[in-house]
């Protein structure tokens, strides 16, 4: 299929763009295969150019000949173009909806994507299962890599290598995939090196109505405990939801089966409650209401809040058990592959200060989310503007990051990163010029070739001069656990995702430079004031007779 | 003391707030001034002070097997639970403090008992720091529309005002005895603010008594003179700061609000802030809100709503930000009031300064503006905070809106204020501790009839002294944020209005961010200082050296010296990182384990943001009444950094102070 074909009226002039706090401009329309551009003719300065995928709805109104498109992009932001002539405007608007909506993820932008940028380092190669385990092995020799799942066919949303314990063979490996939701079996996803204990998540048993059970898998997660020591599993669904899974030959772990596992029950929502929430989170913010009231009840009624706190709150105690109890817990929901996810990477956020860097919050995501199979490709096809509700449609990534910063918020200099790097990410896993978040899961992303044929996100983000403007200025390593507070008091509206294109952020911007300013001028000093001690030490030798103060 | 029939028990437990089976074992002191609780705890016996003045309400619970509970609710929002074994202890630890809480007689207060050790002199000085005739000189007057009227001179007109005070230079004493006779408490129109850059004024009065048909050709007169000192404006504004519906209803007392049509050249506009009862009930029920026990988002945001606080917050930020646009973009000149004009006005007026003034936003500006339009125009602070006994129905946290007005602004500018949250929470927490004598009395009459200067020491002398805790680090005197007037947006956003858990959960430190920018900037730039003067001082060694021995060449390699940059960590590295109750009220979750016992410790171990520079703001305080204040500030000063204050236990804090 040609783009040409999609677009009609490849470009219009005299369009007038509106956009909060920047004043109206006019310039040319012009539609590309992947872009929306919007340049005004005086002094062909850029003024807008916008990934058709980064759009999430839009709304076409006319008076007379001109037309108005109302365009709502997946980051919140909404801008309008009004475009004379009824013809023009039509076509743009049909050309704008089937490009941003095109079915094949071959047609996606980055697999047009030429980086104008000299790649230093390729970030498809910077976060590989085998040197993350390197950083395990040096301390634990309970734990392996296992191929089993090579070519996907053990469990199809798993990557190829993942870490089990050293007692478990590959066979028993293919037996539990069995008796697990997806085949996603037991597998490693922190461990604590401070007292040795772990994280594993999976998906469900399949345990059903008649209590199904599997030797194999209950040896596979005692191989995990030491002796006479018991552990936890965290189900993030509330108790009810657990049982009812049974009837669709799901479940979850029955005491008398795991004698030395207790059981937490949890209750994280998922799929449409999240997008709804989101929808109606995004709908307040941009009302602008004269009422306070009808602000704080919309927030409220939005949940979206009360969401962050329940994953926050079960992060917590899954950290908790880790670090407090000193007992290795098994995390999963349902499939194992949204509510769990968050859990275990939020836990590792608190616990593990390497998380707590630029780096290390990129391995994270690379093994917690795009390796362990988080459906990207589906959750974030639509974000707050959709019309079409699809089950598979979810913010869970964006709650994570949420979470992260309101951890980032109760502790500002124990992150190597800022808010802008987090919302960076928010950002390209719903449109993007890099391959990193397509597909669903590591089988689909080898299929599309994704390495050979798109760059990754980190190959652009790692790089010096990008890398400056996501660090955080008032980071100082802290190797501590940080345990945030969940209160109600405790947690704010991220205002920097969903206040963004509501309120200016000049002031708050300037208070930020201000900071870097104090900082940087701070460690000038300190440079040249270790110079000239230097200098002067030299001097002060060779003289022999140092001056007295 | 009389009152106290009881001045010590023993085997007292101080409950922990946020895990309520655990709780401190120690001893229970009353003294004149303070309740005391020490920890039994032989290593640390950490110290509870609570002022009496700061106690809100005290409960006695119902007894149980553990003993008899008593819930002491503070004005600076701290709460405290102690039980007492025996009932008839108890008993008495409740009828003292009833007593005690509520003092009959000035005298009774603390300030006339509290003596920082400084000599008279020191204390004159004090008392001088804060000079309105210099502030009034600041703003450029007098000049040729305004002159300082001594009409009120031995409170011969209104009681309730300074005898001070500019008024128009066309405003003749008849004038002005004439209007005071038509306005509530004969609460003429005044100067409050005068823009100098338009010669527009911010004037503040009480209501007319104009009821449904009255007159008064003086008053009249007055407006009109207001309006002629403004040669940019032909017209004046009067704000009524009350919902409509009140100002009516007051027209039957025989009071209300001006007639346009009786008044030549003015815009009459109701901006609508509720009254003292009602902002009285909204904080109680926010309160309510804040003492919830692991309340749901949900539970918080419908209480928070419910409770209507930050709705009102709003109506008095509105308020203030059309005053400002009225006086710097029409150059229009504005009379406010409300009632009596000392309330609604007071926040008004103050607010409308501060936006339109940067020097307000200094922290000695902060000062004066307090003391202008709320010490100076008789806001009246013993009743309504309650200092001595008095009508609980007079009582409304009038200025603790005002404070936090002024948050809210520093949330949206972080760079235009030179001072701190800290300073506001300071500033609010002595208006209750009735340990310096500003805001004793409910005037200047008053206030003068009791010598309060050669009595008391002054607040403000206090806070100077401290100053560097209370500086913001991101103020620079050349930043664009701290030029002219705040110029806040004209949509309303209603989501900039945010619940203030510094002030209202502010002695739940485990719900504060437990890292404070603040401080480690504080430290980054009193490094930075040092390291300036280290530099110059090596610049010069180094020329020195080089002078003499100019022709040497040979360099030996030398390792270069380890940074001093120790690093400036601001959080707790031991307490603060406890975790809270984060199992909620899950049964399968064991209590068993021994480490359990700590995990609720969170909220009460983790770092104390406030400096300990006073020994009433920091909840525990080593220190006796009325010794000097600046022992308890760590000696180390500039070594270290001021934020290892706040992760100091108190072990090494008592340490500190034993040694100092």
């Amino acid at each position: 299929m040609e783009f040409a074909e999609l677009i009609k009226t490849p470009r219009v002039d005299n369009v007038v763009l509106h956009r909060p706090f920047y004043p109206a401009v006019e310039g040319t329309l012009c539609l590309t295969g992947h872009h929306l551009i919007l340049s005004s003719r005086q002094d062909n300065t850029e003024e807008l150019w916008l990934l058709h995928s980064n759009i999430d709805a839009i709304d076409k109104r006319f008076v007379g000949s001109l037309g108005t498109i109302i365009i709502k992009c997946k980051d919140f932001r909404i801008i309008q173009l009004d475009i004379p002539g009824m013809e023009e405007c039509l076509n743009i608007a049909s050309s704008i909806e089937a490009l941003s909506t095109l079915d094949s993820i071959t047609l996606m932008y980055p697999f047009f994507y030429r980086p104008m940028f000299e790649v230093i380092e390729d970030g498809w190669h910077s976060f590989l299962p085998e040197q993350e385990f390197e950083l395990y092995s040096a301390a634990t020799s309970e734990w392996r890599l296992s191929y089993v799942n090579k070519e996907f066919a053990v469990c199809p949303s798993y990557p190829p290598i993942v870490i089990v314990p050293k007692s478990i063979d590959d066979e028993a490996l293919r037996k539990v995939a069995t008796f697990r939701h997806g085949g996603r079996f037991p597998v490693l996803s922190y461990y604590h090196k401070k007292n040795g204990m772990v994280i594993m998540r999976s998906g469900q048993p399949l345990t059903g109505t008649n209590g199904r059970r599997c030797k194999e898998d209950e040896k596979l997660i005692n191989a995990t405990l030491r002796a006479g020591k018991r552990g936890y599993v965290i189900d993030t669904r509330p108790l009810n939801v657990a049982q009812q899974a049974r009837a669709k030959g799901g479940g979850f772990e029955q005491e008398a089966h795991y004698p030395q596992w207790r059981r937490i029950h949890k209750s994280i929502e998922r799929y449409h409650i999240l997008q709804e929430s989101l929808i109606k989170l995004v709908e307040a913010c941009n009302e602008q209401t004269h009422n306070m009231d009808r602000w704080l009840s919309k927030l409220e009624a939005s949940n979206w809040l009360t969401h962050i706190k329940e994953i926050l709150t079960a992060a917590c105690l899954a950290a908790q058990c880790i670090d407090r109890e000193g007992a290795s817990i098994l995390i999963h929901g349902t499939e194992g592959i949204d509510s769990t996810l968050q859990v275990t990477s939020l836990a590792q956020i608190i616990l593990e200060p390497r998380s707590r860097t630029i780096r290390g919050f990129e391995a994270l995501i690379e093994r917690e989310w795009l390796q362990a199979g988080h459906p990207f490709q589906q959750r974030c096809a639509q974000s707050a503007y959709c019309a079409s509700k699809q089950k598979w449609e979810a913010p869970v990534f964006l709650l994570f990051l949420d979470c992260v910063w309101q951890i980032l918020r109760q502790f500002p200099c124990s992150f190597e990163f800022n808010e802008r790097f987090l919302i960076v990410l928010f950002e390209h896993a719903y449109a993007s010029q890099f391959g990193t978040f397509l597909g669903n899961n590591e089988s689909e992303r080898c299929k599309l070739k994704l390495q050979q044929k798109t760059m990754s996100l980190w190959s652009w983000v790692n790089r010096p001069s990008e890398l400056s403007k996501f660090t955080n200025p008032l980071f100082e390593t802290n190797n501590l656990v940080i345990w945030p507070s969940v209160a109600p008091q405790s947690l704010q509206l991220w205002e920097g995702v969903f206040l963004r294109w509501n309120r200016t952020s000049k002031y708050l911007d300037e208070a930020y430079e201000e900071m870097v300013n104090i900082i940087e001028y701070n460690k000038e000093l300190q440079a040249k004031v270790n110079i000239l001690r230097r200098q002067l030490a030299e001097l002060e030798t060779e003289d022999g007779t140092p001056d007295s103060p | 003391m009389e009152h106290i029939r009881t001045p010590k028990v023993e085997n007292v437990r101080l409950v922990d707030r946020v895990s309520p089976k655990k709780a401190a074992l120690g001893t229970l002191y009353l003294t004149a001034t303070h309740v005391i609780f020490v920890e039994n705890t032989p290593d640390t016996r950490k110290e509870t002070w609570i002022l009496h003045s700061q106690i809100s309400t005290i409960e006695k619970q119902a007894t149980t097997a553990t003993g008899c509970p008593l819930l002491i609710r503070c004005k600076n929002f701290q709460i405290i639970q102690l039980i007492i074994p025996q009932e008839r202890d108890c008993h008495d630890v409740y009828i003292s403090l009833i007593r005690l809480a509520r003092p009959v007689k000035y005298e009774e207060l603390y300030c006339f008992s509290f003596n920082p050790m400084l000599d008279k002199e020191e204390r004159e000085q004090g008392w001088m720091l804060i000079d309105l005739g210099e502030e009034y000189q600041r703003m450029g007057l007098p000049n040729s529309y305004w002159q300082l009227s001594d009409v009120n001179r031995d409170y011969r007109v209104c009681d309730s005002y300074p005898t001070e005070l500019y008024v128009p230079k066309s405003a003749t004493a008849h004038i002005i005895v004439g209007s005071s006779k038509f306005r509530s408490r004969r609460r003429f129109p005044a100067l409050s603010y005068y823009y100098k850059e338009n010669h527009a004024s911010i004037c503040r009065s009480s209501q007319p008594l104009s009821g449904f048909s009255a007159r008064c050709l003086e008053d009249e007169q007055m407006l009109q003179a207001i309006r002629k000192a403004n040669p940019g404006s032909d017209f004046i504004y009067v704000v009524d700061t009350r919902p409509k519906l009140n100002a009516m209803a007051n027209r039957a007392a025989g009071k209300g609000y001006e007639n346009e049509d009786n008044y030549s050249n003015i815009k009459f506009q109701f901006i609508g802030i509720e009254n003292i009862h009602v902002m009285r009930n909204s904080l109680q029920k926010m309160l309510e809100v804040c003492e919830l026990k692991s309340p749901s988002m949900s539970d918080f945001l419908w209480g928070l709503e419910n409770s209507g606080w930050l709705k009102h917050i709003k109506a008095i930020m509105d308020a203030g930000i059309f005053i400002a646009k009225a006086v710097s973009e029409e150059g229009a000149s504005v009379l406010v009031h409300c009632s009596d004009g000392w309330d609604r006005t007071a926040q008004v007026c103050s607010v409308a300064s501060l936006l339109l003034d940067p020097h307000y936003r200094t922290l000695r500006g902060f000062m004066v503006l307090i003391e202008k339009d709320w010490i100076s125009f008789g806001h009246k602070f013993n009743h309504r905070y309650g200092n001595l006994d008095g009508d609980p129905k007079e009582i409304s946290p009038v200025i603790d809106q005002f404070i936090e007005c002024i948050w809210q602004l520093m949330e949206q500018f972080p760079c235009a204020f030179e001072f701190n949250e800290r300073f506001l929470i300071h500033i609010q927490h002595h208006i209750y501790s009735c340990q310096f004598g500003n805001f004793l009395c409910n005037s200047q009459k008053e206030r003068r009839g009791l010598k309060i200067q050669e009595r008391t020491y002054s607040l403000w002398a206090h806070l100077w002294k401290n100053r560097a805790d209370y500086l913001n680090p991101l103020f620079r005197a050349d930043h664009s944020q701290t030029q002219g007037s705040l110029l806040l947006p004209t949509t309303p956003c209603n989501f900039m209005y945010k619940f203030w858990s510094g002030m209202y959960n502010r002695f739940e430190k485990g719900m504060q961010p437990r890292q404070s920018v603040t401080d480690y900037l504080m430290a980054v730039k009193e490094e930075t200082q040092q390291l300036e003067e280290e530099l110059e001082a090596l610049e010069e060694r180094l020329e020195k050296i080089q002078k003499v021995q100019l022709n040497h060449t040979t360099v030996k390699s030398k390792q270069s010296e380890p940074s001093r940059h120790s690093g400036f960590s601001t959080s707790d590295n031991s307490t603060a990182n406890t975790p809270q109750d984060y199992s909620g009220n899950m049964k399968s979750f064991p209590s068993r384990s021994p480490s359990q016992g700590d995990e609720d410790s969170a909220l009460i171990l983790t770092q104390d943001n406030l400096k300990s520079s006073d020994p009433d703001l920091s909840a525990n305080s080593d220190q006796e009444s009325g010794v000097e204040d600046l022992s308890c500030r760590s000696p180390s000063g500039g070594e270290h950094a001021p934020s290892e204050d706040s992760s100091k236990d108190r072990d090494s804090d008592e340490a500190v102070f034993l040694t100092a």
